[in-house]
């Protein structure tokens, strides 16, 4: 069947098609694009966070001793925790092909239930369990607009991240409610040695993502749906079922990081965050996620988050005034989507 | 991977009278074919007289408004495809539907995943599918440069080997090919016109779409004629002229 018929490629059995001449027109050279391939032209999208992550630790290193120091370390990926666990739930709706603008509200919306909660006296695991189903909602309200009523993902997500923040301003009446609680305490302070609960949960999250989305019948069919749904449609995925999922799986984390959030602050806030969401794409863009869908890793976004949060750790370090942070940002995630560039 | 061959020559599927409608459009009048076990029944007509609405009716991707149709007899209603495939019959989409950004052997098991248990969590045996649509593919005696190669990177010719492999391997029944060498070339027609020779020779039915009408007196025993959304004519290929085709499909000869 192939048009380019060449001595290393045959892996069928000798038969009559195998050893006909090579036809006239070769189709744009799967050879040449092969050979492109092993010089590793290929792999740069998926290269920008990890190189990008060794030229801070180096160039930082060099700049300020103190980056470089385990408690530095530590508090770096303590505070890339959050970014980490958003920017995972982002990888699986952005793999369908879809973007969740929404994730950062549907995290302070998380925040404040689980606050008020807190105010009403319930124990603090309900209240965690409570922020947690709570912006596992709106990733419902998110997957049913996106996937039944067939609304473009941008506009839903544009609107629930409105809804979601003004609704976290209502229940908390605009105001922070500070939660002091043992278990969060813990949370936020203690650990397993040097490794603090925080970066625990976001391997363990990401760990577990991995798995979904490369080792299981879901993973597969979202990695499907979001390469080419009508394809997916009509070998019997149900596209609608596995965008909704994505959509709650986003909403589901987006509820473990307020958790993480509110152990992080001591309070719950029913303040914007828009920066969680800014960054949170820009992980998945730096992690060399296609924003067309169809092809992710859990690991980029993974170092991507802790990349972005090394940044802005290293520029307060060396002294930078906070105003160039989001500056340096946008400078990065600019040079990472032109690397994606060389990947097609 | 056969059908029965003992049944050989009965109705296998028979479509009467189907009818599909979009907005107002009606695509699909009169939908109307009956395919017999083990043999190849060619679809032919002109640019939208229906012939891919009625596919889709017959795969589950659309479902038909209206009519009946029957698989071995029995009454049949799909409207997902995922109904059509357990019936056993594959599809060969005009626009193949593979994913591009999956490996071939993704694209083979996409829906049919093999998993191995550990506990009640169920992971993917990547390897058991590597191997075997390697044995899939080689089993055809087609040309794909290994299985575990992106879509992406195959030629139209190997996209269009994956998609019948597919289709082949799990079509129990019957595998319908909408339209399969439309972007071939010579040489390519040539080895796709092989592998549904090869399909009947191994006992499956196929339902051939096609605009090729020497195409369709070379591979397909009988033949129906669509025109303007209505199944006008069936005729066995024996006998039939590529004349008398162009005759029903335009209409110059009354079906």
């Amino acid at each position: 069947m192939s048009s380019t018929p060449s001595s290393t490629t045959g892996t069928a059995a000798p038969s009559p098609v195998a050893d006909q001449p090579p036809p006239g027109p070769a189709p744009e050279g799967a050879q040449r694009r092969s050979v492109g391939n092993r010089l590793g032209a290929a792999p740069w999208a998926e290269l920008a966070a990890p190189i990008g992550l060794v030229v801070l630790v180096v160039v930082f290193g060099i700049l300020t001793p103190t980056f470089l120091t385990g408690g530095n370390i530590e508090a770096i990926l303590a505070a890339s925790a959050i970014l980490v666990v958003l920017a995972v739930g982002q990888t699986f709706v952005v793999a369908t092909s879809g973007i969740d603008l929404s994730v950062a509200s549907t995290m302070t919306l998380g925040a404040v239930v689980l606050g008020q909660f807190v105010v009403a006296g319930t124990s603090i695991y309900l209240a965690c369990l409570a922020g947690i189903v709570a912006a596992a909602l709106v990733g419902v309200v998110n997957g049913l607009l996106v996937a039944r009523g067939k609304i473009t993902d941008f506009i839903v997500t544009l609107a629930t991240l409105s809804a979601a923040s003004g609704l976290a301003l209502v229940i908390a009446d605009g105001k922070p409610q500070p939660v002091i609680d043992g278990f969060l305490l813990e949370l936020a302070a203690g650990g397993i040695g040097p490794v603090a609960w925080p970066v625990l949960i976001a391997v363990v999250v990401a760990v577990l993502a991995h798995l979904v989305l490369f080792h299981s019948r879901f993973g597969l069919r979202l990695l499907a749906t979001g390469g080419s749904e009508e394809a997916a449609r009509k070998t019997g995925v149900h596209t609608s079922r596995i965008k909704i999922a994505a959509y709650v799986i986003s909403g589901v984390l987006a509820g473990i990081a307020a958790v993480l959030l509110v152990a992080r602050v001591g309070a719950a806030e029913p303040a914007s965050n828009t920066s969680f969401l800014l960054n949170s794409v820009a992980a998945v863009v730096l992690g060399g996620v296609s924003l067309f869908g169809g092809r992710a890793t859990i690991i980029g976004p993974v170092v991507g988050a802790v990349l972005l949060t090394a940044l802005v750790n290293g520029l307060t370090l060396v002294g930078v005034s906070q105003f160039y942070q989001p500056l340096a940002v946008g400078v990065v995630v600019a040079g990472a989507a032109f690397l994606t560039r060389f990947s097609k | 991977m056969t059908a029965a061959p003992t049944a050989a020559g009965e109705d296998l599927l028979v479509a009467r009278n189907l009818t599909k409608s979009f907005g107002s459009v009606q695509a699909l009048k009169d939908g109307s074919v009956t395919v017999r076990r083990g043999t190849v029944t060619a679809l032919i007509g002109d640019n939208g007289a229906g012939k891919s609405t009625l596919v889709r009716c017959l795969s589950g991707v659309h479902a038909p408004d209206s009519g009946e149709l029957l698989l071995g007899g029995e009454p049949v209603r799909f409207t997902l495809p995922e109904q059509a495939q357990a019936a056993g019959i594959e599809t060969v989409h005009q626009d193949l539907a593979l994913v591009e950004d999956l490996t071939v052997w993704q694209n083979l098991y996409l829906t049919r995943e093999l998993t191995r248990g550990i506990g009640p969590v169920k992971l993917l045996d990547r390897r058991r599918m590597r191997t075997e649509a390697a044995a899939m593919v080689g089993s055809l005696a087609v040309n794909v440069p290994g299985v575990t190669q992106r879509v992406r990177r195959l030629s139209g010719g190997q996209r269009q080997a994956v998609s019948i492999v597919r289709a082949a391997h799990w079509g129990t029944s019957m595998v319908i090919m909408d339209e399969p060498t439309a972007a071939l070339g010579v040489q390519e027609t040539a080895r796709v016109e092989e592998l549904i020779r090869d399909l009947r020779e191994r006992g499956l039915t196929v339902l051939l779409i096609s605009h090729n009408f020497e195409q369709v007196l070379r591979l397909a025993d009988e033949v129906w004629v669509m025109r303007a959304g209505r199944s006008v004519a069936h005729r066995h290929t024996a006998g039939t002229t590529g004349e008398d085709l162009v005759g029903l499909v335009t209409g110059a000869v009354a079906g």
